[in-house]
């Protein structure tokens, strides 16, 4: 059993192993100048992470071609480009079940195509990592920036974590796995940047030393058998007996379903401490102009609270989420009590933030909830429009 | 592995199910050269099935789970089908994937498992349906043999997508008549043995399941090959009798007639291949 003996001082590649609170809290720090691309083989560099299979699509090649480097220099196990991204996320749940921290990376049309497998992993509870790096999806042709690939993959089981800028993604790479392998949560985890906005953009980040890392993965506390032949074989999901038609198989599969989705739950608390919350505030905690943004119509937003205060002395706040599932109800019902107007920004047509937050908010919260701004197809959120948005909603 | 994962904690032997405890006593692990003579007298790998009465699918897979000479160490990747079927009563780390996509899954197990036990053999095999190999899962199928992934992909050709009701497959003969195909199957039945070939596999073998023993050769040799130089490829021909029309007890012969023409038995190896073989001849495992 490797991964028991690895248990000692080094990883594989050679680095010091430290405990995830220790990298992410308490490892000294450097200032660099980095993309979200960057940063993702800067964490990736940090992960002891085994296997990784890649695909071209913009924004996140560069990316997957950073991670490819890794392999070559002996940081990660497992790495190749794989056929198309139906193939590459079978492939890399081929790579988690056999027992490999893995990572892969994709955008908008490229998620679509993989679908399929989404709820596959999260059904065979395959703790592995998508960094989603979203992008407009045709037709017409477009590599633009917006994140309408989000809202079909909210109910597919996996958690979905939303990055704001650089340094979050970093960040949120590491305990991206530190959380999805919890022996009580373990599921997969689709980290989401902005593509263009945070993969391609160079921003101040921090950085711990890279001669450390996490703990590798150990397949050994998986709640499903680990597919290696270590172990006696499951009989649970990873092989098709709910297809009986009998009550005992409909009641598994419907069960199972629900232990998925409980799973992602009991993922609060390990998200909540290494994410230092599900949520963040920026602005004036009594403001009752409220915006609920994740991602940089995050960032947009407390640009937008700056210029209302400023130039209207008119107070506002954000309140971000980092986490869509789960979705931090509690935190965000709390945040919004001295709300009249709950603004949500997004960088998408259909509003699935919208949606969740009405969801959320439903008979919890008088305040009215306007599904604005919304651009989409690569268009920018200038803080001049959300201000503009605001002002008229509120003098109407 | 160690065998001591397939051994009874003492304290549940008289509580566990009687083909557990059988399982333990009398199945053939741990001897690379088990094979299907074993099957009357030892406890077989597949315990029962749900595939119709009479299927050939059952007797190919008996045969197959027979001849693995590792099965205590070999991981079975699955599709969609009727063969899945089956998979919730086989003895062995089985995974079912999804429609068409086994060989991409089977690639990540392999892969990951020589990166994380460089010194062990562990055997990845991939059995899926010709719909499942040659249709929906054609892409992931050949890629893998492009990318020389070591693993040994079995179809089980029976002509027809059984499992959804009778649509023609890539592997319909022309002409026949199917669900979806009222006007008789549009194209001559796709060559997937001549494209393994061409794809770069190192051994394949079209044959029907009417003879065990030669089901047993071949599934080792594509299993040495595939384990020592790179991708395997069988192409077996399982009639759904009930697509057909066969009664239960009509398989054998239907293979029988086969034999002699269009699955009259075909093999390839390549030179690295015949290397191989020649090496486990003399080590007298094949
Ligand atoms: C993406 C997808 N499309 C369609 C199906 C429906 N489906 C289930 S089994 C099957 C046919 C299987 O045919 P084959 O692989 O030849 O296996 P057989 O049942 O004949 O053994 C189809 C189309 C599916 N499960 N997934
Ligand atoms: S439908 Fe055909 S292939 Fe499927 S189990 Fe029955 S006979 Fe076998």
């Amino acid at each position: 059993m490797e991964t028991i003996k690895n248990k000692s001082q080094t990883n594989r590649a050679g680095q010091k192993i430290v405990s995830p609170d220790y990298l992410l809290f308490e490892a000294p720090r450097t200032k660099h100048f980095m993309t979200g691309s960057e940063v993702t083989k800067e964490a990736v560099k940090r992960a002891s992470v085994d296997a990784s299979v890649s695909y071209p699509i913009t924004p996140q090649s560069e990316a997957a071609h950073l991670i490819g480097e890794l392999w070559a220099e002996g940081y990660v196990g497992v790495y190749f480009r794989g056929e198309n991204e139906f193939g590459v996320m079978s492939e890399v749940v081929g790579c988690s079940i056999a027992g490999g921290r893995t990572i892969t990376t994709t955008s908008g049309p490229g998620t679509l195509r993989a679908f399929e497998n989404f709820p596959m992993w999260a059904g065979t509870r395959a703790p592995m990592q998508l960094v989603l790096m979203a992008r407009g999806v045709n037709s017409p042709l477009t590599i633009q920036p917006d994140n309408l690939e989000v809202g079909f993959l909210l109910d597919t089981g996996c958690m979905i974590w939303y990055a704001e800028n650089v340094q979050e993604l970093f960040d949120m790479i590491l305990a991206g796995f530190v959380v999805a392998e919890q022996p009580d949560v373990h599921v997969p985890v689709i980290t989401a940047v902005d593509g263009f906005f945070v993969s391609h953009t160079r921003e101040a980040v921090y950085l711990p030393p890279d001669d450390i890392a996490l703990p590798p993965y150990d397949p050994y506390k998986s709640p499903m058998p680990v597919i290696d032949n270590e172990i006696p074989p499951g009989r649970f999901l990873r092989d098709p007996f709910v297809m009986k038609s009998n009550y005992t198989s409909y009641a598994t599969h419907a069960s199972w379903q629900w232990e998925v989705r409980s799973a992602i739950e009991r993922s609060r608390p390990y998200a909540k401490h290494y994410l230092k919350g599900l949520t963040e505030e920026f602005g004036d905690k009594d403001a009752e102009i409220v915006f609920v943004a994740a991602g940089t119509a995050a960032a947009q937003s407390k640009e937008a609270v700056r210029l209302l205060e400023a130039e209207e002395g008119i107070k506002a706040k954000v309140v971000k989420l980092k986490t869509i599932r789960p979705f931090p109800y509690k935190e965000l019902e709390e945040a919004v009590k001295n709300a009249k107007y709950i603004f949500v920004p997004e960088f998408n047509v259909v509003g699935w933030l919208e949606r969740e937050v009405r969801k959320a908010l439903y008979k919890k919260s008088n305040a009215e909830i306007i599904g604005t701004p919304r651009v989409a197809g690569g268009m920018t959120m200038p803080k001049e429009a959300i201000v503009k948005e605001v002002l008229e909603f509120i003098r109407k | 592995m160690s065998m001591k994962i397939y051994q009874l904690n003492e304290e549940f032997r008289n509580i566990v199910p009687q083909e557990i405890v059988a399982l333990q006593e009398n199945a053939t692990w741990g001897n690379p050269k088990r094979g299907v003579m074993d099957l009357p007298v030892s406890k077989e790998l597949l315990e029962e099935h749900s595939l119709c009465a009479g299927c050939p699918e059952s007797a190919a897979l008996r045969y197959i789970l027979a001849s693995l000479p590792n099965p205590e160490d070999t991981i079975i990747v699955n599709s969609t089908g009727c063969t899945s079927l089956m998979f919730p009563h086989i003895a062995l780390h089985t995974v079912h994937s999804l429609f068409g996509n086994q060989n991409s899954v089977a690639t990540g197990i392999k892969r990951t498992l020589e990166w994380r036990f460089p010194d062990k053999t562990k055997d990845v095999v991939v059995l899926a349906g010709d719909g499942a190999t040659v249709d929906i899962g054609l892409d992931y199928t050949l890629q893998s043999f492009f990318r020389q992934e070591k693993i040994t992909t079995i179809c089980f050709d029976n002509e027809v997508y059984a499992n959804t009701g009778g649509q023609e497959s890539g592997l319909t003969p022309k002409g026949h008549v199917f669900k979806m195909a009222p006007k008789g199957k549009q194209f001559e039945k796709v060559p997937m043995w001549q494209l393994a070939i061409d794809s770069g596999c190192h051994y394949v073998a079209r044959l029907t399941v009417s003879s065990p023993k030669r089901v047993e050769k071949v599934i080792k040799e594509a299993i040495y090959v595939a384990r020592e130089v790179g991708p395997t490829y069988v192409h077996l021909y399982t009639p759904c009798i009930l697509e057909i029309g066969l009664n239960s007890d009509d398989g054998l012969e239907e293979m029988r007639g086969r034999d002699k023409e269009r699955f009259k038995f075909f093999e390839y190896k390549s030179p690295e291949a015949e290397e191989v073989i020649k090496k486990y001849k003399e080590e007298g495992l094949l």
